[in-house]
């Protein structure tokens, strides 16, 4: 057997496809309550523990990520492209952990109950300030539009070797499972090819 | 599960034709406008003439003009605080924790309504009092109420609109004559509402007046059952009817006087039992008198402030920050007063603001 997968491990990609679901949400949600008047109250509703699910999962999955065999970049990807792609991933890790947080705090500073459900809700993180609150407020949209832009170029970059380098990237983080034997097949086509494929 | 793939997945796929590879081209950027798109209209930007907090909030500042640091709508205000003592009569109702027999601290706002922080105290001008409950589980519920028995506008877009019918015109200085009656023609449940309003005599001051709750809310005990509910404070001061308006901050300085010879201000909150028919959604219409009002407690407030010491002045009293067994009912105001309010602390949060038109040195007197 080889010792390169051709895909992430089945939790990885559980992970991968939650939280895609649960920031694009979140992203939606966001621009949505900040216009709305009639919905404005339920949206927040849901905005808040959801933040708070994502902050939570996003550590487990830091935690996962570190600890899981990762498959290797395509042979198509060059230098720069993979020191971009990992660029990238910690930036999202980042902003779905900083985003949560400042959003906890800035609800903190301006004594906002962030509830969970019930009576459940989380403690205030910050003092009461509202000059604080403000600029963590300002700080949440800038976070927010660069996750949005952060999250269109890992798209796009995705788009792209997809439908014009057709080097099947999408398949390492496919929901579903990739056969074991072509993956190993797969591997040692890749391996035994020193420089990167470049599409013509 | 598992699929199989055709064909090695990493080796160079055939060469893409010139019109292939733009076609492909041409399905990225299609899939990415999509996405732009569906996020453009849930943010409002293909909608532009649909009212949003923020547009509400600028009509707030085009009748008032912007003053730095103050709440956009009953800007001026005197801070206060106390506690609430509960009987216990609210347990059956709400299995909200400030209902339990007991006392919860609470801090409060007095305000005129409108958008001017140095307006000059009116006997028909808007009286508001907003209050934070904190009882001992943590959470928190606020309430902002008016000396008025039902809101003269049912929906939020109707609230705008008598908002700009008030702006003044820039040559004039003074609304357009012809505005109000134009709102009120199209709003005969306003015309209503204002009667309701007209009927209920006003008093003299903030320390005798009653507090409505406006909205309706819903009530959830321990047992799980829902009624819907509305609120008011009775004051224990007895009523007298408003007299000629005095100065220009009469109304606050009546008030503080009060609070200096009677130590402490205090007022019932009683609960109104909504029957099945009693409309939830419409804050225009006032419920049948003979409907059964709890009293679940009695309000103290033993000491007034100027907005530059006190603690309501960081408070946003939106009244959607409800404890567990209180919610919100399906008028559409409810959610709209939350975003709206919500963008205007947003707004004065980040300003530094002008000294209060009611001082410490004016809280002072007659200590």
């Amino acid at each position: 057997m080889s010792n390169q997968r051709t895909q992430f491990t089945v939790l990885m990609r559980v992970l991968h496809w939650t939280m895609a679901a649960m920031v694009l949400t979140m992203l939606g949600l966001g621009v949505a309550m900040v216009a709305s008047l009639g919905d404005y109250h339920l949206l927040v509703s849901i905005h808040r523990p959801l933040g708070v699910a994502i902050l939570v999962l996003v550590v487990v999955r830091f935690v996962v990520r570190r600890l899981s065999p990762l498959p290797p970049f395509p042979p198509t990807m060059s230098r720069l492209e993979r020191l971009a792609a990992e660029a990238s991933e910690y930036t999202l890790y980042g902003l779905m952990t900083a985003l949560p947080l400042v959003g906890w705090g800035m609800l903190s500073a301006a004594r906002y109950p962030i509830v969970l459900y019930g009576p459940l809700q989380l403690p205030f993180i910050l003092p009461q300030n509202p000059m604080l609150y403000a600029v963590l407020r300002k700080t949440h949209t800038v976070l927010a539009y660069l996750l949005f832009l952060t999250f269109l170029a890992h798209f796009s970059a995705i788009l792209f070797h997809t439908l014009i380098v057709r080097d099947g990237i999408l398949k390492r983080m496919a929901p579903w499972n990739i056969r074991p034997r072509e993956a190993a097949a797969t591997d040692s086509a890749a391996v035994h090819k020193p420089d990167p494929i470049i599409a013509q | 599960m598992s699929i199989t793939v055709n064909g090695p997945v990493r080796t160079a796929p055939p060469r893409l034709a010139i019109g292939g590879a733009l076609a492909r081209f041409a399905l990225i950027g299609v899939i990415l406008a999509a996405v732009l798109g569906i996020y453009a209209y849930l943010g409002g930007w293909l909608t532009p003439h649909e009212l949003t907090p923020s547009r509400f909030v600028d009509g707030f500042e085009q009748v008032a003009g912007v003053h730095p640091g103050f709440r956009r709508n009953h800007a001026k205000g005197l801070g206060a605080s106390g506690f609430f003592d509960s009987n216990g009569n609210g347990v059956r109702l709400s299995k909200a924790a400030v209902f339990r027999p007991g006392r919860v601290p609470v801090i409060g706002r007095f305000s005129l309504g409108g958008g001017q922080p140095d307006a000059a105290d009116a006997p028909n001008a808007v009286r508001g009092l907003g209050l934070q409950f904190s009882p001992a589980d943590g959470e928190l519920w606020r309430t902002a109420m008016i000396n008025r028995p039902v809101f003269p506008v049912r929906t939020p877009e109707a609230f705008y609109e008598q908002l700009l019918a008030s702006k003044p015109d820039p040559k004039t200085g003074k609304p357009d004559p012809a505005a109000m009656p134009a709102f009120l023609k199209r709003h005969p449940e306003s015309v209503a509402a204002n009667k309701v309003i007209e009927g209920e005599p006003v008093s003299s001051g903030f320390e005798n007046s009653r507090f409505y709750g406006l909205n309706a809310f819903r009530f959830t005990n321990a047992a799980g059952e829902t009624i819907p509910v509305r609120w008011l404070m009775r004051p224990e001061l007895p009523f007298e009817a408003a007299a000629a308006p005095g100065d220009k901050n009469y109304l606050f300085d009546a008030l503080i006087t009060a609070m200096h010879r009677e130590h402490a201000l205090r007022w019932h909150l009683r609960v109104i039992i909504g029957q099945p028919g009693d409309p939830t959604n419409d804050a225009t219409i006032p419920w049948p008198e003979e409907r059964e009002q709890v009293d679940v407690g009695t309000l103290t407030l033993d000491r007034v402030e100027s907005e530059e010491t006190s603690a309501a002045t960081d408070i946003n009293f939106d009244p959607l920050v409800l404890p567990d067994g209180i919610a919100p009912s399906d008028d559409p105001l409810l959610s709209a007063r939350s975003a709206v309010y919500s963008q205007s602390y947003t707004r004065r949060a980040g300003e530094t603001k002008t000294p209060s038109a009611i001082t410490p040195a004016d809280v002072r007197k007659g200590e």
